[in-house]
Parts: C-alpha cells; sequence; structure tokens
C-alpha cells in the first residue's frame, strides 16, 4: 500500500486530480465569465474530437512544430557535441546561441515574416529559433560535463578518439542532452502555437483565436487544454525513448 | 640521489625489468614540477609498490608509464620499447574505478576487450572468467550505481586483468574499501600475483599495505620528487597472513619505511 501512494506514478495523478478539482471549483463559482469549469471544457474537448475539428487542427500545428523539431534536433546536437569538444567550436557559434536564447522572439516575427512570408517556412523559423538554443547549450555542456577519468579509460584502453566520443562521450552527455531535448520540445510547442497566433491563425491556433472571438471559452480552453496534453504526452515518449534505449541504468530510478 | 643509490640502480637494471623509468622529468603547465629526473625499475613478474606522501607524483608517474600523460623528459621502457602512448601490454585500474555508470558489471570488464574488436560472444566469455575470478559471479547484469565501493573496484580489476596486459598500472586500489575488505583484499592481491605472472605496480599510501603486498617498495619523496629509497622486503609469504603480519621481518621493514619517510612529515 505504502508504495502504491508514494510512487510517481501515482503521485503525478494525484497532483492532476487536485489542479482539476480546483479547476472545477473555480469554474463553478465562477472567477470569471470567460472561465468555464472542468467539466463543461472536457464535454466541449470530446465535440472537438468528434466533429473533426481537433482532426483537421492538430496536423496544420504538428506539421511545422516536428520539422522544426526535427531540425533543431538533428543541427542542434550536432553543433553542441561540436562545441563541447572543441574549444573553437564554442569560441565561433556559443555568442550566436546565447544571443538567440535571450532575444524576445516576439520582436522577431515580423523580420522573420519579411524574410519567409506567412506560410509554413516563416512557422518551421520560429519553432527552430525557439527550440535550437536549449538544445545546443545542453549538448555542449552534457559534452563538457563527461567525468575526465572516464575519458583516460577510454584511452588507456586503447579506444580511438571516434570510440571516446560514440561510447564514452555521447552516452555520458545523453542525459543532459536529453534534457535539452525536452525543454526544446516543449519550447517548440510555444513556437508553434505563438506563431499561430502571431503570423496567420491556422491549426491549433485558429481553434482557440476562434472560439475565442465567438466567446465559446469551453471550446477555447479544450483547445489549450489538448494541446498541453499533447505536450506532455510527447515528452513522456522522449524520457521513455531515453530511458529505454540509451541509460538502462536509471530505469530503477523513475 | 647518492653514488650509493645510483648504483644500485644500475645494479638492478642488469635484471629483467618489465618496466624501466629512466630520468622522467615531469613538469606541468604552470611550472609544477612533479617529477624530477626519477629513475626506477620495475621486475618482471613482481609487484612493485609506490609509497609516499600525497602530491609527490605517484599518479604522474603511472601515467606516463601508461602513456596517458607525455613526459617533459626522458623515457619509459616497456619491453625494452620507449613509451609513445596506450599500449596492449599495459593495462590501468583507476583510483575512482572510472566504470560507466550507463554500462551493466559485464559490459564494463568487457570494454577493454570490446575496444579492441573483440567479438561479443567472446569477449563476454572472458569478461565472465575474470568476474568470476574477482568474486563477483552473479553480479554480471548489474549497473556500477548498485555495487559497493569495493565491489566496484574489483570489477576495474577484473578490466584491467581482462585485457590480459603483460603489466597492470593501479593507483591506490583500495582507498575506497573499508579496512577488513582491505586485507581481505591484499591477500587476494597476493594470489592475484602468484597467478597471473604479470607485472604490477601500484600505488598506496599505507606503509603496511606496501610492505604486505611487495616484492619491491620504491618510497617517494616530494620536492624535488625522487626515490628516497627502494626496499625489497624479504618476507616469508608461505605461512598464514596472520603469522605475516606479526613476521618480525614484516615489522622491521614497516619500521624502516616509517623512519625515512618521518623525516619528510616533520
Ligand atoms: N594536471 C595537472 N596540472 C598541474 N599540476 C598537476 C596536475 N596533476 C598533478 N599536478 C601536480 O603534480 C603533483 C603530483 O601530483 P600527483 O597526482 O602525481 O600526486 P600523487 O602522488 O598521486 O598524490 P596523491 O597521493 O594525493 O594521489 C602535485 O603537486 C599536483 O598538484
Ligand atoms: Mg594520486
Amino acid at each position: 500500500m505504502h508504495d502504491v501512494f508514494t510512487s510517481k506514478r501515482f503521485l503525478k495523478y494525484f497532483s492532476f486530480a487536485i489542479v482539476f478539482a480546483l479547476w472545477e471549483i473555480g469554474g463553478r463559482i465562477p472567477i470569471s465569465p470567460a472561465f468555464p469549469t472542468f467539466s463543461a471544457t472536457m464535454v466541449a474537448l470530446w465535440q472537438m474530437l468528434m466533429d473533426g475539428s481537433m482532426l483537421q487542427a492538430y496536423p496544420e500545428t504538428l506539421q511545422p512544430l516536428l520539422i522544426g523539431v526535427a531540425i533543431a534536433a538533428t543541427l542542434g546536437i550536432a553543433a553542441g557535441v561540436w562545441m563541447g569538444l572543441s574549444r573553437f567550436g564554442e569560441w565561433l557559434l556559443s555568442p550566436v546561441f546565447i544571443v538567440a536564447q535571450a532575444a524576445p522572439l516576439a520582436a522577431l516575427i515580423p523580420l522573420l515574416v519579411l524574410a519567409y512570408g506567412i506560410g509554413l517556412t516563416a512557422k518551421v523559423m520560429v519553432v527552430l529559433i525557439m527550440a535550437m538554443p536549449v538544445i545546443v547549450l545542453n549538448a555542449m555542456s552534457g559534452v563538457r560535463s563527461t567525468n575526465n577519468s572516464l575519458i583516460e579509460m577510454g584511452t588507456a584502453f586503447l579506444g580511438s578518439r571516434k570510440d571516446v566520443i560514440t561510447k564514452i562521450i555521447l552516452p555520458s552527455a545523453s542525459p543532459v542532452i536529453f534534457a535539452g531535448l525536452r525543454l526544446g520540445l516543449s519550447a517548440g510547442f510555444i513556437g508553434a502555437i505563438l506563431s499561430e497566433l502571431l503570423i496567420t491563425p491556422t491549426g491549433v491556433g485558429d481553434l482557440i483565436t476562434f472560439n475565442q472571438s465567438r466567446a465559446d471559452y469551453a471550446r477555447m480552453y479544450a483547445a489549450i487544454f489538448s494541446i498541453i496534453a499533447v505536450a506532455v504526452i510527447a515528452l513522456d515518449f522522449l524520457e521513455w525513448i531515453e530511458v529505454r534505449w540509451l541509460r538502462p541504468d536509471r530505469k530503477g530510478a523513475r | 640521489m647518492s653514488m650509493q643509490q645510483t648504483a644500485a640502480v644500475l645494479d638492478r637494471s642488469q635484471t629483467d625489468a618489465a618496466v624501466a623509468v629512466r630520468g622522467v622529468t615531469k613538469i606541468y603547465e604552470g611550472n609544477v614540477k612533479a617529477l624530477e629526473n626519477m629513475t626506477l625499475d620495475f621486475p618482471r613478474g613482481q609487484l612493485t609498490s609506490l609509497l609516499g606522501p600525497s602530491g609527490c607524483g605517484k599518479t604522474t608517474l603511472l601515467k606516463i608509464i601508461a602513456g596517458l600523460i607525455p613526459a617533459t623528459g626522458g623515457e619509459v621502457l616497456v619491453n625494452g620499447r620507449a613509451v609513445k602512448g596506450p599500449g596492449r601490454d599495459r593495462a590501468f585500474v583507476f583510483q575512482d574505478f572510472a566504470l560507466m555508470p550507463w554500462a551493466t558489471v559485464l559490459r564494463n570488464v568487457g570494454f577493454g576487450l570490446e575496444l579492441r574488436g573483440v567479438p561479443q560472444s567472446e569477449r563476454e566469455a572472458v569478461s565472465e572468467r575474470y568476474i568470476k575470478a574477482v568474486g563477483l559471479s552473479g553480479f554480471e547484469q548489474s549497473f556500477p550505481h548498485q555495487l559497493s565501493g569495493g565491489m566496484r573496484q574489483r570489477v576495474g580489476l577484473a578490466r584491467a586483468l581482462a585485457v590480459d596486459a603483460d603489466v597492470l598500472l593501479m593507483d591506490e586500489p583500495f582507498s575506497a574499501v573499508d579496512e577488513q575488505n582491505r586485507r581481505k583484499f591484499q591477500e587476494d592481491m597476493l594470489a592475484l600475483v602468484e597467478q597471473e605472472k604479470k607485472t604490477f605496480i601500484f600505488v598506496t599510501h599505507s606503509i603496511e599495505e606496501a610492505v604486505y603486498v611487495s616484492d619491491k617498495v620504491a618510497v617517494l619523496l616530494p620536492r624535488p620528487s625522487r626515490v628516497s629509497e627502494v626496499i625489497e622486503p624479504k618476507i616469508d609469504r608461505s605461512v598464514s597472513p596472520d603469522a605475516m603480519r606479526r613476521d618480525p621481518d614484516y615489522l622491521d621493514t614497516v619500521e624502516r619505511i616509517w623512519t625515512a619517510l618521518r623525516t619528510y612529515v616533520e
């Protein structure tokens, strides 16, 4: 019994339950006429799933998100690993990403629209700018934090530079790289929705703005709720991949 | 170095040395002189200890022999050939174990073989044999964080044994082990030297340990780092470990090394 109540999964569901209960209470008071109850939101969510509006919106939203995150992950990990391995790489690239991480995205969006129009490219760029810096900087610090004595061990047992990188540095950096990927993916979700709200209303962003303009707050909240749920599931999936394939030693720790 | 000691060193170089350190100097960045003109022989098939206070350059010497860091001057010969980098003839046991936390005991032990391109089934067979030899049967699939410090140390030892190198370089292998286990390990160590016919170079802080396990003890002193004395404890190892520890020769040797070191400590 003790184990069940303190297990991580139980605590997670329990905290969800508390948040939903507070939401329901807040909606019933009501805090604001624009704040629907949890149950009304769930009903709206169900309707939107059934009438096809979700099915139509998600591919539109996920397309720039997935393209952007895939590019950010590939280029970002490659760049970050290189920066971690080479002082020259760090000197060359780190200012770019530090600036990009600090830059207020909303201010850049008009520039992106000017350069790439209002289509898919601009949205992919927004996702990229959001997701890439944190992926790069994490990959770099993951590589840097590799225990030096493990690297010495690899060299002492006749590993080539390539062996040391692939068999020691990358596995050792993988938790930090994955932490970067998770942060990058969440940032990518923010970027995808932001670009739909600020560039052209499509997909989930459209569901949010359209229902807001119709004052159908239950549907608006349902759209917001759905994107958060998708993001949480995607993040969990990433964690599962990491533990399953890269760090079997962490299985028990989760 | 006195004339007398130089003569002793020259004399010993006539015997078969698996590792010969010839006038090695190491100056780290920032002009830190870790070793100065060190000359020392490590006889084949024997266990030689490097004993000395913290910071006298023991790890530095071991890493130079391993080919992990270059010497600033002088040279190291292993089986008569000058060391240019790590080689098949040497294996290292790290003071901090250097185990990969994401790999099982089995993979950690076989990692040296993996890096040499030995096929998986073959290296697992070899690894299993050495896991058994160091008394870790049943822990093949465990991860390092599931083992005690002493067990981790034995994984590092098994990994070094598995590559079947002539020379084993061991940097304070028992430092993470409590006193009871330490004695047990020292006894295992003697059995290992007996059975493996390898050359062991063993770094330790403990005078008793050095005298107990070694055929030869090199006492190092810092600033400038030098070999202050080379002692060959002639202790009868055929008797029981406890009898050995009460042997007057053993106690005398411990006392003699302590005298050599005390001048430095004071
Ligand atoms: N990478 C390095 N850069 C600069 N100085 C170093 C470096 N490594 C060691 N030293 C210095 O060289 C000297 C010898 O260091 P070393 O690690 O070989 O000592 P040690 O005898 O192994 O000491 P301990 O018994 O504490 O392990 C020390 O003064 C140390 O500060
Ligand atoms: Mg040391």
